[in-house]
């Protein structure tokens, strides 16, 4: 009892953030469940991102490449070898994360820059090696992939608490719902434990962790392989959501999309990629068509941006937001509750020489 | 104090939340979802930017007609049309909710002129478990009529690539029988596509004639590389399937850049527009003995000046400001919208989803203004591709010149 | 033979144009340590800036350096007003900040111009001169003149002037120049200018061939950076060899690799970079880079 009156606050807004997208569903239309399915999905490829880039310092600009290959697997598993589509995505996840782990053992060479340029080339290239062995993975003719429908439990559950009878798009949002609940609290583990003080450690100086025994080169691996099995959940779960996949579901803007997201949500977080998903995903669809829907606007500017497509509102905000927040979205929180703390506290001399608490944990 | 902050903050953006996706709303429907008593609602999804943003305008267009027709007819049978246009960005990632949001938020009759062989593939099977139709797609891929049958709320409109390239086929064996066949073609169903009507249509002489193939991806900076393995392979005769931009670097690498002069270059009827050839012939294409074919009058074309159907497209992508009136795409725009009118109109006070499917894919026999003289858009209950004949045209310096008659390609692909 | 020495020239050629873009991001990778994601799109803008000035009735020689001049102008208020602000920031923050610029005047060239492919008018004329059996464009030749020379042109500024010298004092040892009066920020506004400016030249010579369009250089961005990176993103002659290296090899790999058609080109030319680096990890021409403990 002592235990939940003294969890730090953070505690209670996880559950109010848990409990809040358990009942999205049963209060939107089923179409913007499988909207937020997708913003879901990124979020959890994102943080497999965070892993490498936030806390071990790795950089990788390919990693739709890697969600490219969860989704296939599955896709094929399910197309030519009818296995349940649920059984696929651990499977899924498990191939991607092994592959992105051998991966890691010839990425500890190449120093950042052109670990950035090899895994860019990787994410340029996977569309054309996806399209080459055609038989495999329908080339460019994709694979669809059928969506399933929710099974009873699932139904009755719904209907009693709704009235309504439930989706395939609702019952997918609660897979990958609970896929990113699993994954999120790996993650904090990882984080708050060993292996994320280790990567820490390692992002912050090298030799200086390899000088206190810490394996750099089985850590760096380890991040590598592990937030590949984040991306490859992440392209399982996309073909499911979706129901269909090509080579073009995969292009360079996707790694590129993940790794925006992951700073503007904020490195080295757990929120921040949840965060940054909903910026990422939701940004250049509401720019598109919000703005042109409001009638209040003169006609001038929502032609113009409508003709500008969402580009050019989504590039001046992305610009806006990193001026104003360089360690991303939760970066600017934290900075902002500790300016308010502060204050609040009459805090008069901020210098006390004492080492602030680890910032990084949540 | 401070430390319950949080959770109030956390309490009251998930109310306000709550309060700001208030859920879909249905639009009061008369006949069918999307219809009132005074509109109907398209929806389409089209690239608008992105990579394949030059075919954006294609929707403009469209959207130009159907103001034309509320304007000028008071829309059809007393029903103004509104186009929803969407852009997907030529992304099935994007086309996929997109699509969605049109069918489930926004509640549209019918999806109408969707962009893109992949992207409108993504949603196919969306649409047709859901009955909703998806009409007359801007693509020509062959698999839309041909398939038909496993996808009965799926329409294609313009002629098939496939169809397009028997076309060719039945030249080159007429015209130039002892031929040496090299084909350039972009990998992706559209290059695809092409590759098998040619193949097809050569039939057992495709494996003799055809002496070397060379593809490229749509994200290569240009097709020189395998323009010189063709002409080192001893091709006399090359077959351009590529779209508008690799099609120009070839005309002018060919003879810019190889001094090669084959004895016929045929060219895909999407690179064709007057536009593209002028400006190959900038990049310094000699463009001689250049065949393809065409369905639609150029605007480029004086000889249709004077022509009715010339000067209503006029009018009507007057009011288009960025439209341009000499692309050909924008008057493919106005063409496929014709037909869609068209099947509104006759669908007359049964408006229903299910009834303009059933006289889109069997029950059209309409002769098109903006189309070449003599061509049928028509469907019947065993065929379901609306546009089948094209005729041959050959490049004469300054523009297109149709050659021969018609050639109608209906019935030759099961 | 004939063949293969075509392809080499036009790899050559095409390789010329990869360099002159990448040594425009080597320029900024110089000055900050960051790769300028948005240097193909502002080549771009700027290459449809002389585009406008074209039609409007200039000659080409004309609107060339007045093109260099507005592109450096634009280098440099870029600089201004949006990197400088967060130049203390992370890293990361700052890539971020240069695909937010990619995008912003992807979509802006967009709007403005639309996206219909143009044609642009090369000084050279398209024909080509025969050299023993082995055609080469006038246009061709005059693209690896004009980025040697380019290449040249920073290389003099660099090395031999005053300027040059401030500058690469600046980027280097930042705290030191400012102990000897150096505006340090100001010299990075310069180093913006002038890889934009190296940028728009890029741009020119690659429009004729890839024709006018947004999304123009996004294709020649990828091997501008494998280039730079092959080369060593230091080094500017690094940058120059590196491109051209690509370009040949991309070419070739293209026509005689079996298996691979015109589609794996690209994947090719990667993969081949990769393992040049893999050997030579700071590229052909980079200095070991001294680890900071």
């Amino acid at each position: 009892m002592s235990r939940i009156r003294t969890a730090p606050p953070r505690y209670w807004l996880v559950l109010l953030v848990v409990i809040f997208f358990l009942g999205f569903p049963t209060v939107i239309s089923s179409f913007l469940a499988s909207e937020w399915a997708q913003a879901i999905i990124l979020a959890i490829a994102i943080m497999g991102l965070n892993i490498l880039v936030g806390y071990s310092g790795q950089l990788s600009l390919g990693h739709g490449a890697f969600m490219a290959l969860g989704a296939y697997t599955s896709a094929i598993l399910v197309h030519h070898y009818k296995m349940d589509y649920l059984v696929t995505i651990p499977i899924a996840a498990v191939l991607t994360g092994l592959v992105g782990f051998l991966f890691g053992v010839p990425a500890l060479r190449l120093s950042p820059l052109y670990l950035a340029l090899a895994t860019f080339a990787l994410a340029v290239v996977s569309p054309s090696l996806i399209k080459r062995p055609a038989g495999l993975t329908g080339g460019v003719q994709g694979i669809l992939v059928l969506q399933p429908d929710p099974p009873d439990v699932a139904r009755e559950a719904f209907a009693f608490v709704t009235g309504t009878a439930m989706t395939s798009d609702q019952w997918i949002y609660y897979i990958t719902l609970f896929c990113a609940l699993v994954l999120f609290w790996l993650a904090w583990n990882l984080a708050r434990h060993r292996p994320g003080r280790a990567m820490r450690a390692i992002r912050d100086g090298e030799v200086a962790a390899a000088a206190s025994g810490i394996n750099v080169a089985g850590f760096k691996t380890l991040a590598f392989g592990i937030s590949a099995f984040y991306a490859g959940t992440a392209g399982s779960l996309l073909a499911l959501s979706t129901g269909f996949i090509s080579p073009d579901t995969f292009p360079v803007s996707l790694s590129i999309q993940l790794l925006v997201g992951a700073v503007v949500g904020g490195l080295a977080s757990i929120p921040g990629p949840l965060l940054g998903a909903i910026f990422a995903y939701f940004l250049p669809i509401e720019s598109n068509q919000w703005v042109p829907s409001q009638t209040w606007l003169p006609e001038q500017i929502t032609s113009t941006v409508k003709n500008a497509g969402p580009a050019v509102s989504y590039g001046i905000i992305l610009i806006l937001i990193m001026m104003f927040a360089p360690n991303g979205i939760v970066g600017l929180i934290r900075t902002g509750y500790v300016t308010v703390n502060r204050r609040l506290r009459g805090a008069s001399d901020p210098q006390t020489g004492q080492i602030p608490p680890d910032t990084q944990t949540v | 104090m401070g430390r319950k902050a949080p959770g109030f903050a956390a309490v009251a953006v998930f109310l306000l939340t709550l309060a700001a996706c208030g859920g879909g709303t249905t639009s009061t429907t008369q006949t069918d979802v999307g219809v009132t008593s005074n509109s109907i609602l398209l929806g389409n999804t089209n690239a608008l930017s992105g990579a394949a943003a030059a075919y954006g305008t294609i929707s403009n267009a469209e959207n130009a007609y159907f103001t034309y027709v509320n304007t000028n007819q008071g829309g059809v049978n007393g029903r103004k049309i509104t186009f929803k246009i969407l852009d997907d960005a030529y992304t099935s990632a994007q086309t996929v909710p997109l699509t969605k949001q049109l069918v489930e938020q926004d509640q549209v009759f019918a999806m109408f002129s969707g962009l893109g062989t992949q992207t409108q593939t993504s949603v196919k099977t969306y649409l047709n478990s859901k009955k909703v139709p998806q009409l007359f797609v801007a693509t020509g891929a062959t698999t839309w009529g041909k398939d038909f049958s496993s996808n009965q709320w799926t329409l294609g409109w313009q002629p098939p690539y496939q169809g397009e390239a028997r076309i060719y086929a039945k030249d080159v064996l007429q015209n130039h029988p002892n031929a040496k066949i090299g084909v350039l073609y972009q990998n992706d169903d559209y290059g695809q596509d092409y590759l098998k009507g040619l193949t097809d249509g050569l039939g057992d002489k495709a494996s003799t004639m055809i002496v070397d193939k060379e593809s490229y991806d749509v994200t290569a900076a240009n097709p020189f590389a395998q323009l010189t393995k063709l002409k080192g392979a001893g091709v006399d005769t090359v077959f351009l399937f590529s779209t508008p931009k690799p099609t120009i670097q070839s005309l002018a690498y060919i003879t810019a850049g190889l001094h090669w002069e084959p004895t016929t270059i045929y060219l895909n009827s999407v690179s064709n527009p007057q536009v593209y050839m002028g400006r190959a012939a900038k990049g310094g294409a000699a463009l001689k003995n250049v065949t393809s074919v065409s369905y639609i009058k150029d605007p480029t074309d004086p000889q249709w000046s004077g022509d009715d159907g010339m000067k209503l497209y006029k009018q009507v992508i007057a009011s288009c400001t960025t439209c341009d009136i000499n692309d050909g795409f924008n008057i493919y725009g106005v063409a496929v919208d014709y037909t869609m009118v068209d099947v509104l109109k006759q669908a007359g006070s049964n408006l229903t989803r299910k009834n303009i499917m059933k006289i889109a894919s069997s029950q059209l026999n309409e002769t098109n203004p903006f189309l070449l003289p003599g061509i049928k858009v028509t469907t019947t209950s065993s065929d379901h591709f609306p546009v089948m004949q094209e005729q041959v045209i050959t490049w004469a310096g300054t523009g297109w010149k149709l050659q021969g008659s018609l050639i109608d390609e209906r019935g030759t692909i099961k | 033979m004939q063949e293969f020495l075509q392809l080499v020239v036009s790899g050559i050629a095409t390789g010329g144009i990869f360099a002159s873009l990448a040594l425009a991001l080597v320029l900024i990778y110089n000055a900050m340590g960051l790769v300028n994601f948005a240097q193909g799109e502002m080549a771009m803008l700027a290459t449809f800036v002389a585009y406008s000035l074209i039609n409007r009735g200039m000659s080409f020689w004309i609107a060339f350096p007045v093109t260099l001049v507005l592109a450096f102008g634009g280098g440099v208020v870029i600089q201004r007003l949006v990197i400088r602000p967060v130049e203390r920031a992370p890293v990361l923050a700052l890539v971020i900040i240069t695909l937010g610029l990619a995008t912003l005047v992807n979509g802006l060239a967009g709007f403005i111009w639309g996206y219909v492919p143009r044609s642009f008018a090369s000084p050279f004329s398209p024909d080509s001169v025969d050299l023993a059996g082995v055609f080469v464009s006038y246009r061709d030749l005059g693209v690896i003149a004009v980025s040697g020379l380019v290449l040249l042109a920073v290389y003099l500024l660099l090395q031999r002037t005053t300027v040059g010298l401030t500058l690469r004092a600046a980027a280097h040892h930042p705290e030191a120049s400012r102990l000897l009066g150096v505006q340090v920020s100001w010299m990075l506004a310069l180093g913006w200018g002038l890889a934009s400016a190296v940028g728009a030249v890029s741009g020119m010579m690659a429009a004729p061939i890839l024709l006018l369009e947004p999304n123009m250089m996004q294709a020649i961005i990828i091997y501008a950076f494998a280039a730079a990176v092959l080369g060593g993103i230091e080094s500017p002659l690094g940058a120059v060899v590196g491109g051209l290296i690509v370009g040949v090899t991309v070419n070739l790999a293209g026509a005689y690799l079996p298996g691979v058609g015109g589609d794996l080109q690209l994947a090719v030319g990667l993969a081949i970079i990769i393992a040049v680096l893999i050997l030579k990890p700071n590229g052909l021409f980079g200095r070991a880079a001294i680890r900071r403990v």
